[in-house]
């Protein structure tokens, strides 16, 4: 169940399948807000995406759910991981660093999108793969060793036990990446958080990728957050997506009415700038015209208009805009725009009102 | 490894020539005829001829070269054209002493600056940080003879804890070895570990924003843990370039402090040397000196490779 | 720097902190340095007493009204003379690092811009030189021509080539694969002129912040040699020969060494300080891992 921000918060008792509880999340630099009151839940096994251009702040999101924050940000809000277990049943955002660290590469692990820098270079791979067990006292040194060698197999990764032994400059992106992923999966995680994975990768070798990271997670039973500004990718791998804009979660749904019919503007722009096939147009009749855009670019962090964060750039906005729009539709279906687009009058329709 | 160890041994055994070269072509060639540097400008020539061919100076350069530097390995510096005396002796005696010296002075500065150059960055963002920041400022700030007569006022002459200076070499009592050797390495190495704090402070810096680091606190270890675990072997890599560097600083440096403490070291071997107009002995010290830099360089290249792997497979 | 900064552009965050922030080093140095441009200058014109003058009768004076800072061993007065020892030390820091710069930037600027095949024995050659530390140099110098203010700063110079040479080289290489280089070169300019108009402009400013960490270096030295009896001779005033006076009365008068003492420690940290504060001035790249 994916539930947006603003007004509706999601009261409603957290079931037992939900793995990750966000509500009212912020976080600021000093007085600069950065990222506003995001909220949103996943259970076990959902594949949920976060879209948006960089400077959005979906990967600030993704940091301070994990609590991984950089040195002069500050969250606030909370971020519960209910699967921890009632003692672990503890506030990210608020508790002491001994228990989040717990928590870290346990109960939640992430993927980050540097594989390049991501690996310390100067300890052999399959002994960084072997660490995240240690850690947490789930495996013998012995051990984890042993199943470090089986997890760089399940990545798919040939003759894992030469790659345990070697250093991470000996492989390529791809092979670092997927070591990346099986320390994330090493402790059978609940939520696994993804942040634009596949972004530094050849394009040939991200299907692969893409493939791992849904499979392994669905092993699991875990819950994906899948952080990409790729249109496509979140349209093969996530079930669900919420779209942020200058730091607001500004619509949320099934990914296929999302994409089929979004109804906020910017949303609307972002699949219209994809490839992913001309909205408001679903026969393809309007194909002479040039590839849409939207107008202007993402403001830097701190100028975004009050109010809507959108009107600077969208076409529809007016006076209405000047305030922080309501939130429509259902918590896990709908959208923060007081003129959003009508599905009924989509067809041929950018001027449609 | 072992082919980079070679290149590497290699490339230190030429730069040894070539050093030795520049050396001799300093002292030897470049003052015409140290005969003539002894008897001074009033000299006959008759006599500046019985000297130079008493001291084997009329051969051809390339001669006085080879015979020179064919005995440097074996520890035959030749004989002095002043004292008489031989070299060689007098120079392994005194680099006895500056070892002691050097090596306590960098024991001195590594104590100082690894806690306080790691302190002063993990709090980068409080008074604290700054303070210790502003404080390694002064301490590069003040020389070590400076530092050394400083230290002599407060706690020889004020506290007199310890002598202001001599030298006893450990064999003739511990304590009053380790009284000597106290003020002087402090002297030397207070400077060096302010600064080497400041290289501390922003190594740790950089590594704590490395991503890798961040990798190891999403596996759930603390920030000390990921420190230790992770940042401490990345920080060591420039560290230990910077510790190279200031070998040679910290050799020069007891050249100066060794005459402040009247210590009978390589330095003061020199200063006699230069003060005498013994060029040889001069040519003799100068050479060990640069020998020694050189030979910290070649352990920090190899360092370097045990400590990083990227460059054990690199061409 | 992390990855983390993709969402929002930290890089630009930390900038702006930065400018906000007062440039302390920069400053600080200003001031210090400031104050013994000061001191040198106004000694031309004024000093309080004839910096030779020997007054046998007032002797290791301390302090005092007519004498600010007292007097030393030979009864001359210790401020004049620090304040005429503040030429020697500018005046040798000027020469050697204009030297140093004079003949280093180049040599760095041909490493740099040299194919590898010639680059590389370079490289090994200047490796070579920095292992003649300025005040060995210098040392070696005073040995074969005497000792003097004039030799000490040429050594101090020529020690310091090396050290220019490098940073020279390491700013040439940034420049060299830059795109408007790439097109220079491809427009068919020639190296020198490459090298006139694109490189030099382009490492000025780390050669300015080298300069003023290299006559801290230079202050120092000179200092060192004069303490030592290699530099500036008796009686010429000078800091570093203050302070080997002041060393032979330590029992007696303490005070004494503290005056040179305080001198040398003042300039070094100036032009350390404003090798510092330029550094965070000119070049937010280098300031941004020491903010």
């Amino acid at each position: 169940m994916t539930a947006p921000s603003t007004p509706p918060t999601p009261g409603a008792a957290s079931s037992d399948r939900s793995a990750l509880v966000v509500e009212g999340l912020d976080v600021a630099a000093g007085r600069l807000g950065l990222v506003h009151d995001v909220t949103f839940r996943l259970d076990r096994g959902d594949r949920v995406g976060l879209i948006g251009e960089s400077g959005s702040g979906k990967s600030l999101t993704a940091l301070a759910i994990m609590g991984l924050l950089p040195d002069g940000l500050s969250a606030a809000g909370t971020v519960h991981v209910p699967t921890a277990g009632a003692a672990h049943d503890t506030d990210v955002v608020t508790a002491r660093e001994s228990v989040v660290a717990d928590l870290r590469g346990r109960v939640m692990s992430m993927v980050f999108q540097e594989p390049m820098t991501a690996l310390n270079p100067l300890m052999r791979v399959g002994r960084q793969v072997a660490e995240v067990m240690e850690v947490h006292d789930l495996a013998s040194r012995g051990e984890a060793k042993r199943r470090s060698v089986e997890l760089l197999a399940q990545v798919q990764l040939r003759d894992p036990g030469g790659v345990a032994r070697r250093y991470p400059h000996q492989l390529s992106g791809g092979q670092r990446q997927r070591v990346m992923l099986a320390i994330a999966l090493a402790n059978d995680p609940d939520v696994l958080v993804c942040d634009e994975p596949t972004t530094a990768l050849d394009v040939t070798v991200q299907a692969q990728m893409l493939d791992l990271i849904v499979a392994g997670a669905a092993e699991r039973d875990a819950a994906l957050l899948f952080i990409t500004h790729d249109l496509a990718v979140v349209a093969t791998v996530c079930e669900r997506v919420m779209v942020m804009y200058g730091g607001h979660i500004v619509e949320t749904g099934p990914t296929e009415r999302v994409f089929r019919s979004p109804r906020h503007p910017y949303t609307r722009g972002l699949v219209r700038a994809s490839d992913l096939g001309p909205v408001g147009s679903p026969d393809g009749s309007s194909d002479h015209r040039p590839l849409p855009t939207i107008p202007g670019s993402v403001p830097a962090a701190g100028e975004f208009p009050s109010g809507c964060v959108f009107r600077s750039r969208c076409e529809r906005a007016d006076q209405a805009c000047h305030v922080q729009p309501p939130w429509d539709g259902q918590p896990d279906d709908g959208w923060a725009c007081v003129h959003p687009y009508d599905p009924s009058v989509t067809e041929g329709g950018d001027h449609g009102d | 490894m072992a082919l980079q160890l070679l290149v590497r041994t290699a490339t230190l055994v030429v730069t040894l020539v070539l050093a030795s070269l520049m050396v001799f072509g300093f002292m030897t060639v470049l003052p015409g005829s140290a005969a003539r540097v002894q008897l001074g400008v009033n000299a006959t020539e008759e006599s500046v001829a019985q000297l130079e061919a008493e001291f084997g100076l009329d051969r051809p350069l390339p001669e006085q070269y080879w015979d020179w530097v064919s005995g440097l390995p074996e520890g035959d510096f030749g004989t002095s054209y002043v004292t008489k005396a031989t070299i060689g002796p007098q120079i392994v005696d005194r680099m006895l002493v500056t070892l002691w010296l050097v090596g306590a002075g960098m024991v001195v500065a590594l104590v100082i600056a690894v806690p306080v150059g790691t302190m002063a960055a993990v709090r980068h963002r409080t008074s604290s940080g700054t303070v210790l920041t502003a404080l390694s400022q002064v301490g590069i700030a003040i020389p070590s003879f400076l530092a050394g007569i400083l230290l002599v006022s407060v706690f020889s002459v004020w506290l007199g804890w310890f002598p202001p200076g001599g030298w006893t070499p450990p064999s003739r009592g511990l304590g009053e070895f380790l009284g000597g050797l106290a003020l002087p390495a402090l002297a030397l190495g207070l400077v060096q570990g302010s600064v080497l704090s400041r290289y501390v402070r922003s190594t740790v810096l950089n590594t704590q924003r490395e991503d890798f680091m961040r990798t190891a606190r999403s596996k759930g270890l603390l920030p000390r843990q990921a420190m230790v675990r992770h940042g401490l072997r990345n920080a060591a890599i420039p560290v230990v370039t910077v510790l190279g560097i200031q070998m040679s600083t910290l050799l020069v440096g007891a050249v100066v402090v060794e005459k402040v403490f009247v210590i009978p070291g390589l330095g003061s071997l020199l200063l006699d040397g230069v003060a005498n107009r013994d060029l040889l002995l001069v040519q003799g010290v100068v050479m060990v000196l640069v020998v020694a830099i050189l030979a910290v360089n070649w352990v920090v290249d190899v360092l370097y490779t045990i400590l990083d792997p990227r460059l054990r497979a690199a061409t | 720097m992390s990855a983390a900064a993709d969402a929002i552009d930290l890089g630009a965050l930390r900038e702006g902190e930065r400018r906000g922030r007062v440039n302390w080093p920069l400053r600080i140095g200003v001031i210090l340095v400031g104050l013994v441009v000061v001191m040198a200058a106004v000694s031309f014109v004024w000093t309080p007493w004839d910096p030779y003058f020997v007054d046998g009768s007032n002797r290791l004076a301390g302090p005092s009204p007519s004498h600010w800072m007292g007097t030393d061993r030979f009864g001359r007065d210790i401020l004049s003379r620090l304040m005429v020892g503040a030429r020697t030390t500018l005046y040798v820091g000027v020469v050697a690092v204009g030297l140093a710069a004079a003949i280093g930037t180049p040599f760095g600027i041909v490493m740099g811009m040299a194919p590898r095949r010639l680059g590389t024995p370079l490289v090994r050659l200047n490796d070579l030189l920095l292992a003649f530390p300025a005040l060995l140099l210098a040392i070696m110098f005073g040995a074969v021509f005497g000792a003097s203010t004039t030799t000490a700063m040429i050594a101090i110079g020529l020690g310091t080539v090396p050290v220019f040479a490098r940073i020279a080289r390491s700013g040439t290489l940034q420049v060299m694969s830059t795109e408007y280089v790439l097109a220079a070169r491809s427009a068919g300019r020639s190296a020198p002129a490459i090298a006139v108009r694109h490189v030099l402009p382009n490492i000025s400013s780390l050669l300015l912040v080298q300069a003023s960490v290299s006559f801290a270096i230079a202050v120092l030295a000179e200092a060192a040699l004069s303490f030592l009896g290699f530099g500036t001779q008796p009686p010429t005033p000078s800091w570093g020969f203050m302070l080997n006076d002041a060393y032979t009365v330590l029992q007696v008068m303490p005070l004494q060494s503290l005056w040179p003492g305080l001198a040398i420690a003042i300039a070094v940290l100036g032009f350390n300080l404003l090798g510092d504060g330029l550094r965070d001035r000119l070049d937010p790249r280098l300031a941004e891992h020491r903010s």
